[in-house]
């Protein structure tokens, strides 16, 4: 009840003096920018490889009854990774170092900003920058042939809602964070579901347990999201994965910013 | 209204689990006035100011700034602070001159306006020179300078200032000091905590001494010197080195108003330091050294904290 009081009332002018403390960032010289650029080329670099190389050797698939080139049905999973990895670059390694480290938001909460607004400028901002790559990687699909433009707009507002669960989620666990150790821990969860999330192989190929193991995670809810949208099928189940996405996002940021509360306001 | 206290707080008490950090203090800051907290580290001065600062919220008791609640009000009251922590908390990622710009964006100014307050402040404390370089090389001073022209960003009513010139070369301190002095001229209200008794002399007109998250005294230094202390004070060694000092201290008794044997010499606090020379050699004491001084805050510090160790 007092989380949802201070959420009403909640500063747009503050949130967005937290974004552009991100700005002011790029604008103090390139090692910022340098960070950005090489979060980009991760998955772009999987697409080519896997979806275009691999996908040579592995030729047609199947799946639902609807077959495609391996490449179109590995593209779309790539795409929602782009944006998990956009959003949790900025919400893990940045926000904990942020919090812990440079005691950025030490300074910040002794003006007028509320934890609150520090985590939903962090968010807002982490989906920018997610959402940048991928614009990026959209572009790149259509220009490949891996879908088409009209799907790819449709796809878009998919993949910002990926950016903020992965967000959400991902400030949620930086402020559960130890120290570095913990972020050799998240980031072999991280892989995990970079390969198991129906990316690389469509997920009812695997045991029933696994199966269900995976439809628990949410890399999985977000592939099949921009999947359906990407393939121009979206049905009920569409609405499901996003519905389960925008959960893990408000649950996130409510988390994070008590915690950051917790930890900071003592 | 104007002549209301700027701070008010009736038994301000903060708690950690089973750690009392601060046990019930009263206390009361005027508009424009210097006012710091004296203490040993983890006597409650650095809870004191976080919670006056409103990012600390008290266990118990009433806390009001500026005619604010500091619990309900907590954004309102922390528009007019500046804050300038213990710590440097500058932000690496920025340069200097945006450190300033985008602190001053958290209190809703808007970017030009930002711009010029970011300029005039780096003037104020001679980094305009530095304005496009990074945080990491500045020295120690610098980056004290900056986080304070950070704090005057908003132009504050109330300036924090924890342990400001801690770490800092006798240059930058006094450069420090005369830029607050400055502050206070033209009428910004400084609290601060220090442990450097010169620094509370020069910058406070009044003081609390704080002890195991009390006040154990309050007043100006003046006022506290001529309570819990004497005019002058008279330092003597003996050539016997360390073993006769108990014996020395006993022959002593009733020279001054107080006697204080340490490890390598005696204090003698009296209130006429030539006085009390006389009277030392006419029972006949050969001491080695003799200092007559006047009394300090330093004095009047260790008198009632003790000199046992606290960390």
């Amino acid at each position: 009840m007092v989380t949802s009081l201070v959420v009403s009332r909640l500063s747009p002018g503050r949130v967005g003096a937290v974004i552009n403390r991100n700005v002011g960032a790029l604008r103090s010289g390139p090692s910022y920018w340098i960070v950005l650029l090489s979060g980009f080329f991760e998955p772009l670099l999987y697409l080519l490889s896997i979806g275009v190389g691999v996908g040579a050797l592995i030729g047609e698939l199947t799946v639902d009854g609807r077959t495609m080139s391996y490449a179109s049905f590995v593209a779309p999973a790539m795409l929602a990774v782009s944006a998990m990895s956009g959003a949790l670059a900025e919400t893990t390694f940045n926000f904990f170092f942020k919090m812990k480290y440079m005691k950025t938001f030490e300074a910040v909460l002794a003006t007028p900003v509320r934890p609150v607004e520090v985590a939903v400028g962090e968010l807002v901002w982490a989906i920018v920058r997610g959402s940048v790559y991928t614009a990026i990687f959209l572009v790149v699909m259509v220009t490949m042939g891996l879908t088409e433009a009209g799907w790819a707009v449709a796809a878009f507002p998919a993949t910002v809602l990926v950016g903020l669960a992965f967000g959400g989620l991902g400030m949620a666990v930086s402020t559960l964070m130890r120290g570095w150790q913990d972020f050799d821990l998240m980031n072999t969860g991280q892989f995990a579901l970079f390969l198991f999330s129906g990316t690389f192989s469509p997920v009812r190929d695997y045991p029933v347990g696994v199966e269900v193991l995976i439809q628990v995670t949410p890399l999985y809810h977000a592939v099949e999201l921009v999947r359906g949208l990407c393939m121009g099928a979206p049905g009920w189940g569409t609405l499901g994965h996003a519905l389960y996405l925008t959960v893990l996002a408000v649950a996130g940021v409510w988390f994070a910013s008590r915690r950051l509360e917790r930890a900071l306001c003592a | 209204m104007a002549d209301q206290p700027l701070i008010v707080a009736r038994g301000l008490v903060k708690r950690f689990g089973d750690f009392t950090a601060v046990d019930g203090i009263d206390l009361e800051v005027a508009r424009g006035e210097a006012f710091g907290f004296l203490g040993p580290n983890g006597a409650g001065k650095s809870s004191t100011m976080r919670m006056i600062g409103c990012v600390s919220v008290p266990t118990a008791g009433e806390l009001r700034i500026l005619g604010m609640d500091a619990v309900r009000d907590g954004p309102r009251i922390r528009a007019r602070l500046g804050v300038c922590p213990q710590l440097d908390n500058l932000d690496p990622d920025l340069t200097v001159r945006e450190n300033l710009v985008t602190y001053a964006r958290y209190f809703g100014l808007s970017r030009a306006e930002s711009r010029r307050r970011a300029d005039e402040l780096l003037d104020f404390v001679q980094l305009s020179d530095r304005a496009n370089g990074k945080v990491e090389p500045l020295s120690g001073g610098m980056k004290r300078r900056l986080t304070i022209a950070r704090a005057m960003v908003n132009e504050p009513d109330l300036v924090l200032l924890d342990e400001p010139t801690t770490g800092l070369d006798p240059q930058a301190r006094h450069l420090l000091w005369e830029r607050l002095f400055r502050l206070k001229q033209q009428g910004v209200t400084l609290v601060l905590t220090t442990h450097y008794m010169d620094e509370a002399e020069q910058l406070c007109d009044r003081l609390v001494v704080m002890d195991g998250g009390r006040i154990v005294a309050e007043g100006s230094p003046r006022s506290l010197i001529e309570t819990y202390s004497t005019a002058e004070v008279v330092e003597l060694r003996f050539p016997d080195g360390l073993e006769g000092i108990a014996g020395h201290a006993a022959a002593l008794a009733g020279v001054g108003k107080r006697v204080d044997p340490l490890p390598d010499r005696v204090l003698v606090y009296v209130d006429d330091g030539d006085a009390a020379l006389a009277e030392v050699q006419r029972r006949g004491l050969a001491p080695s050294s003799v200092l007559v001084r006047r009394s300090t805050l330093e004095d009047v510090f260790l008198h009632l904290t003790g000199r046992t160790l606290v960390d």
